[in-house]
């Protein structure tokens, strides 16, 4: 029916993508995937849908589009209440809110340590550092996730950069997520990799590497820093 | 302890402080004041706020709550009573989010006070950066008041005591003294000629009672934009 009708216009490499993904599969929604080339060559109807950032993904839902992909988890959030993302308790949901905006205030470190080199390079890995480090003492504490017992909002955020970091290390030729360095992230990076949603929905870690090598390159005319 | 004894410490002239203040102002609910010197943060707000050591934090019952639009947020679900801050539709929850979002986007998070981050740029700096901050953040808006056009079906914003959102908290927060930053800065903030809609809503905001009581004094405001903008001009490093 056009008016319950799913679609996502979305990425295999954006972790933003796999954000809505995670959130769809976890609640059982059936939606259609709608792969945008959102680097090169975007459609038409990503910029009729979202005017303002012209970026991925985007939500259409009977239609209408919502974009920005946290503002898109909680609209599933609230639209399909049921395997609920965020906690009940108002005080637990201003807490997983409060890491929901850490992260995508700081998670962007990690593409500037991508796209760039010498000082604004070092600033960035710097920044990264710092991130991992405020994560790893102040926001798991001895929880297996973010959202206790099973994955929540707050793993679905940062879900994606973790994975994503992997393989940014990878391309530049460095490595920050060490595991004795963060003992707690790296138990909980493997457990998330784990839980079946993410399994299933992770894109290929070759392939990645492949297009990130070839994304930098084309910005910097090399691959490690 | 008191039940639901709830203390905001922030900073007078921070709009992101006012956000908090104004929003529990509008649910009538009754808190405690406790202004923070930056300069010297309380042993009190390193332990509330570890991670960022920034004001606004809002403490109830004990337990700390920071960053100002999960607090509004916080608010909204924990007291029932009063205007609803967010809209109840999925839909144009997702809708007014963007729209703060969008507005919040360019904060430089460092500046607690009372230039909204777009303003920043223009501040610090004279002439041709001057001008071409000030032609991003009038870009910026035009952008907004399009957006926002399906809020406003008959074209004019309607803004009264009951009806005040999160959407009107974040404008008068952030352009609330546009005014005052107008006069200090030479140029106009908002244009009643080229963002006609703004402009009125903005003024209907600002004309609420509730508002209009925790709005700083003209005065004082002046004085605190001139000294910020002296210091920047000087080094913008030295900004706090």
């Amino acid at each position: 029916m056009a008016d319950d009708q799913v679609k996502l216009h979305g990425s295999w490499v954006s972790l933003y993508s796999f954000r809505v993904i995670w959130a769809l599969e976890i609640k059982g929604i059936s939606y259609e995937s709608i792969e945008e080339d959102f680097l090169y060559n975007k459609s038409q109807l990503l910029l009729q849908y979202n005017p303002v950032h012209k970026k991925i993904p985007v939500l259409v839902h009977g239609g209408k589009p919502v974009c920005e992909s946290m503002i898109i988890v909680e609209y599933i959030e609230e639209t399909w209440p049921h395997n609920p993302l965020l906690p009940r308790d108002p005080y637990e949901r201003a807490l997983a809110r409060f890491w929901v905006k850490f992260v995508d205030d700081k998670g962007p470190a990690i593409w500037r340590m991508f796209k760039s080199r010498g000082k604004e390079h070092e600033k960035a890995k710097t920044e990264s550092l710092e991130m991992l480090r405020t994560m790893e003492q102040h926001a798991l504490g001895d929880k297996k996730f973010f959202g206790g017992d099973e994955i929540g909002i707050v793993d679905i955020a940062f879900g994606g950069f973790a994975y994503w970091l992997g393989v940014v290390e990878e391309v530049v030729g460095l490595k920050l997520f060490e595991d004795q360095a963060f003992p707690r992230l790296h138990a909980w990076s493997n457990d998330f990799k784990q839980v079946s949603v993410t399994k299933r929905n992770l894109p290929d870690p070759h392939r990645m590497l492949v297009f990130y090598k070839d994304v930098r390159e084309k910005l910097l005319g090399f691959t490690s820093s | 302890m008191e039940e639901n004894k709830v203390t905001l410490h922030g900073v007078w002239a921070s709009p992101y402080s006012k956000r908090v203040e104004l929003a529990l102002k509008l649910k009538g609910i009754p808190f405690e004041y406790v202004e923070e010197d930056l300069t010297n943060k309380s042993p009190l707000l390193l332990k509330y706020n570890p991670v960022h050591k920034k004001i606004p934090v809002l403490v109830h019952n004990g337990k700390p709550i920071c960053e100002s639009l999960v607090i509004l947020e916080y608010i909204d679900e924990t007291w029932k009573d009063g205007p609803q801050l967010l809209p109840q539709d999925p839909y144009k929850r997702a809708q007014v989010r963007f729209w703060i979002s969008y507005l919040q986007q360019q904060s430089s998070g460092q500046l607690m006070l009372i230039i909204p981050p777009d303003v920043m740029g223009s501040i610090t700096s004279d002439g041709e950066t001057q001008e071409k901050a000030s032609k991003e953040l009038f870009e910026k808006l035009k952008v907004f008041e399009e957006g926002v056009k399906e809020f406003f079906p008959d074209g004019t914003p309607c803004v009264d005591n009951n009806s005040v959102g999160i959407l009107d908290i974040l404008l008068v927060s952030l352009f609330g003294a546009h005014k005052v930053q107008s006069e200090v800065l030479g140029i106009k903030i908002i244009d009643q000629e080229k963002n006609p809609l703004l402009f009125s809503w903005i003024t209907a905001i600002t004309e609420l009672p509730v508002v209009k009581e925790i709005i700083p004094p003209h005065d004082k405001l002046v004085a605190v934009l001139h000294t910020i903008r002296n210091a920047g001009l000087k080094s913008p490093a030295a900004l706090p």
